[in-house]
């Protein structure tokens, strides 16, 4: 019934997807997009390596994550275990407001303020006004109540009983929290952070404007480079004409997107089934 | 008395007075953690506000929330666009409530735990990644093209109610497993039937956790653009959006478009339009708020 | 207790919809007289029996012009609705030659070859006439200390911008007299019109570009790259640069004939060459001649357009080519 939806839209999905590649890849060789490393879609020489835009992706989302995590966890930590309930009807909303920042927001943001006030007074002259950076902080501030929310509802879910037990027997707030709370939660905390982690990969706004639109394979977080979202923005939104390589290369990139926040879900959904706890 | 230490003669209770002072200052020092993390992100939150609202605040006033837009900026208004963004909302709440808890209740406690509802799970979690500007390309070869709707509100708010369904049932989703077995047994105990059961015990139970997964959607779905625009929104309409019918237009859109005009006195609206949104998704987290202190008044757990 | 709570949401959100339904057709008629309307309007308030429709999307460069005649349509035609969206060049003409649009905005002609446009165009049965509406000025510019590069040739811009320039060029690569300082890039994004008329113009060929620039898709960010930096140098419309005249000096181009710098006069009478683009709409000759609002539209924009590109920050056509476009447009759809 409802559940089948999901179904129905990923079927439909793949099928859109795989037919624009499948007519990209007729055009360009698929060993040279999977293992090219240089990107140049719409500059002369046109060359479709899409490494070039997976590690701007990865790039991204790997700092976005560094930072939403523990910003998450120790916020929901912090709302479940050490508030009263008024500071956590005033802490909780202010986490759902930049739940509902536009991501267009977040990426003014960061190229009008944290770029030139924030990262450029640090670094000088080795970071530009995009930066993979950038990119990570906002979206990782943007994925950060997403954390938060969902693991702190499930802390709290975790029954009361089972801290009294741990308090009764002479356990610290804090180790109740590190050796029951969490442990019992894990599930939900779990959920969490891989729902925050196909945010972080999926995200396309706040990229767009903040990390820049030069492909590149690069490891060096100052650098300006491009995600695949990005990419795909940029050519829907441009001017290339819509039967182009160019625009069939979009469905490509949007393609091994899908492939790799599948593989990302299916590992972390065996990780979560490995540790879940029920009572 | 001199010569006494603390620590008498040697046993183990002796070790526990410097290990509960280390345990404790341990303790200390994860609170003061988690109060930077939330501190760091108030200050990251006020920082952007407080840019927004100084740019912003000057622009913002009746007029402005009241009239239409227009190319000269001291005249341009949100109106549309609020009432866009507003109808919008309504319309994904109203298609993502019911289908969201819908899948969510069926996966959570009606399937059996086997690979293939594993697999759905992974599905809709994997959905959840696509970008959203991915949905607003199949959204315009379903909605607008395939049934034949044409690029109007109810077709943006189609699509983005497919953007942010994964989220919902995901967050639903954990919600209801979070709900001890033992409410579930109790009511079983007491002669419910399945339905019964999770009416009465399971969904009031998850009710807080299920709204803050829709409220969160529902903020993501007001700030969204990208997929709009590929459906079909207009970034200057003359006329009230309706549902079924013309042109519509939405606060992100607007913002995304004054944003990069050249005349500086459009920055100036675009961050007072960008007040607006937050206000507007402010108020929901309010409204979510009531109904979700009303819905856990009674979990004693 | 649960039905209770759920139907109240429910009922909640069903008059809240009954409440902002009524709620925009009351503000619509307090709303500022000039502009609003609903669909429900008739009579409009300022004359002109007209009634119906019009969609129209494509380029965002030229939807500031179709934004401003729009407006003033409005005013003295309310019974018409028109939307105008910004989907871009290529994603505007795909729609348009699918029917679903009434006007295709456009920075750079129809690809008559293309698979997308032109022939889906033919296939579809939508003919069309290009009418060019006004001129931009691509301008380049540099920052305000920037005392040396005030005139640039093609040959030199090419140093700078083309496929075959070095990651680290330094200003007295591009002329000896120079000083030997980075060149620091900004560009527009690879897949803007801006970017693509000016590889063809400078380059010689579309999408031949250096790609060691920093690039953006908001013009606005290359402005303040450009002001920021003292050896920076940047091209955008000329709009941009006209907004922003204190923060950024524009530099006159060599096209062969001299330095020109770039004006309103220089731009609409050709001579500040050849970074000029012209700026096109495309109507649905088929809708045009079935839709009186249609066709009246694009009268109104052909008449009124170069008062009001010139407000927004381009440069209207010269006269004989308007009268041109005029005639094309009434030879197409007679009155």
């Amino acid at each position: 019934m409802a559940a089948s939806l999901g179904v129905v839209t990923t079927i439909g999905i793949v099928v859109l997807l795989t037919y624009q590649t499948v007519q990209f890849f007729q055009i360009v060789n698929p060993i040279d997009f999977l293992t090219g490393t240089v990107w140049s879609a719409s500059i002369e020489p046109y060359k479709f390596g899409v490494l070039a835009l997976v590690s701007g992706t990865l790039l991204v989302a790997t700092i976005a994550m560094i930072i939403g995590t523990p910003l998450g966890l120790l916020s929901a930590i912090l709302l479940s275990e050490y508030s009263s309930n008024r500071v956590r009807n005033i802490v909780k909303p202010v986490l759902e407001t930049i739940a509902g920042i536009p991501t267009i927001v977040l990426g003014f943001f960061a190229i009008n303020f944290l770029s030139p006030e924030v990262l450029k007074p640090i670094f000088g002259d080795d970071i530009g006004i995009f930066s993979a950076l950038a990119g990570g902080i906002v979206v990782g501030i943007l994925i950060t109540p997403l954390i938060a929310s969902i693991s702190e509802d499930a802390m709290r879910a975790v029954p009361r009983g089972l801290r009294e037990g741990a308090y009764a027997m002479g356990a610290t707030k804090f180790e109740v929290v590190r050796k029951v709370v969490l442990p019992a939660a894990v599930s939900g905390v779990m959920a969490s952070i891989v729902l925050a982690m196909s945010r972080a990969v999926g995200e396309t706004m706040a990229v767009v404007l903040a990390v820049g639109t030069r492909p590149q394979l690069t490891f060096n977080p100052l650098e300006s480079v491009q995600t695949m979202t990005a990419f795909i923005v940029q050519i829907t939104q441009g001017e290339t004409s819509q039967g182009s390589v160019q625009f069939l290369s979009l469905f490509a990139v949007a393609m091994v997107l899908f492939v790799i926040t599948f593989a990302l879900n299916l590992a972390s959904a065996w990780i979560v089934r490995r540790y879940r706890t029920a009572y | 008395m001199a010569g006494l230490t603390a620590t008498p003669a040697a046993s183990s209770p002796p070790r526990f007075e410097p290990a509960l002072m280390r345990r404790k200052l341990t303790g200390t020092l994860f609170y003061g953690a988690c109060l930077a993390a939330i501190g760091i992100l108030i200050v990251a939150l006020l920082a952007l506000l407080l840019d927004v609202l100084i740019v912003g605040l000057p622009w913002l006033d009746i007029d402005f929330i009241a009239s239409m837009p227009s190319r000269r900026p001291a005249q341009a208004g949100v109106l549309p666009a609020l009432v866009g963004s507003i109808e919008l909302a309504i319309i994904v709440g109203l298609i993502t409530f019911p289908v969201g808890i819908g899948a969510a209740l069926y996966l959570a406690e009606y399937a059996p735990d086997t690979r293939v509802t594993r697999l759905l799970q992974t599905n809709i979690s994997n959905l959840a990644g696509v970008p959203s500007i991915i949905y607003g390309i199949f959204g315009l070869a379903i909605f607008v093209r395939l049934l034949g709707l044409g690029p109007v509100l109810f077709s943006g708010a189609a699509t983005l109610a497919l953007v942010i369904l994964p989220l919902v049932i995901i967050a639903s989703i954990e919600a209801i497993k979070a709900v001890p077995q033992a409410q579930r047994e109790g009511a079983y105990a007491l002669g419910a039937s399945r339905w019964q059961m999770v009416r009465s015990s399971v969904l009031p139970a998850a009710a807080p956790g299920i709204m803050t997964g829709i409220i969160l959607a529902m903020a993501r779905a007001i700030g969204e653009a990208a997929p709009l625009v590929v459906v079909g929104a207009a970034a200057f309409v003359t006329s009230l959006p309706q549902p079924l019918s013309g042109s519509f237009t939405v606060l992100p859109i607007q913002v995304f478009n004054w944003a990069q005009r050249p005349q500086a006195d459009f920055q100036g609206i675009a961050a007072a339009a960008i007040i607006v949104i937050l206000v507007l998704v402010f108020i929901l987290n309010l409204l979510a708020l009531v109904v979700r202190a009303r819905l856990s008044r009674h979990i004693q757990w | 207790m649960t039905i209770s709570t759920t139907k109240r949401l429910a009922a909640l959100a069903l008059l809240a919809s009954i409440a902002l339904g009524a709620c925009s057709s009351g503000a619509a008629s307090s709303a500022p007289s000039s502009a609003a309307s609903t669909a429900r309007a008739s009579t409009a308030p300022g004359g002109g029996a007209l009634t119906g429709s019009i969609v129209i999307d494509g380029s965002s460069t030229v939807y500031p012009i179709t934004e401003a005649v729009t407006e003033e349509f409005k005013k003295t035609n309310a019974g018409v609705q028109i939307g105008v969206a910004e989907s871009g060049t290529g994603g505007g003409f795909k729609k348009f030659c699918a029917g679903e649009t009434d006007i295709n905005d456009a920075s750079r002609p129809i690809k008559k070859a293309d698979a997308a446009e032109g022939v889906a165009c033919k296939t579809n049965g939508v003919d069309y006439v290009q009418l060019q509406v006004a001129i931009d000025g691509l301008t380049v510019a540099v920052n305000p200390r920037n005392s040396w590069a005030n005139c640039l040739t093609l040959a030199q811009l090419k140093i700078i911008y083309g496929p075959d320039s070095p990651e680290k060029l330094t200003w007295d690569q591009v002329d000896p007299t120079f000083p030997k300082e980075p060149v620091v890039r900004f560009m527009p994004g690879a897949d803007s019109g801006t970017f693509d008329y000016f590889t063809e113009a400078v380059n010689g060929k579309v999408d031949a570009s250096t790609a060691f620039a920093t690039q953006s898709e908001d013009d606005n960010v290359l402005v303040t790259g450009v002001a920021g930096d003292k050896n920076a140098i940047g091209y955008f419309g000329y709009a941009y640069y006209a907004e922003n005249k204190a923060k950024i000096k524009a530099v006159g181009i060599d096209g062969g004939a001299g330095c020109v710098a770039p004006t309103e006069t220089t731009i609409g009478d050709g001579t500040y060459k050849p970074l000029s683009r012209p700026l096109f709409i495309y109507p649905n000759t088929g809708k045009a001649k079935a839709s009186p609002a249609l066709k009246a539209y694009v009268d109104y924009y052909l008449a009124n357009t170069a008062a009001l590109a010139a407000e927004v920050g381009y440069v209207a056509v010269p006269e004989t080519l308007a009268q041109q476009q005029v005639s094309a447009w009434n030879g197409a759809v007679p009155k």
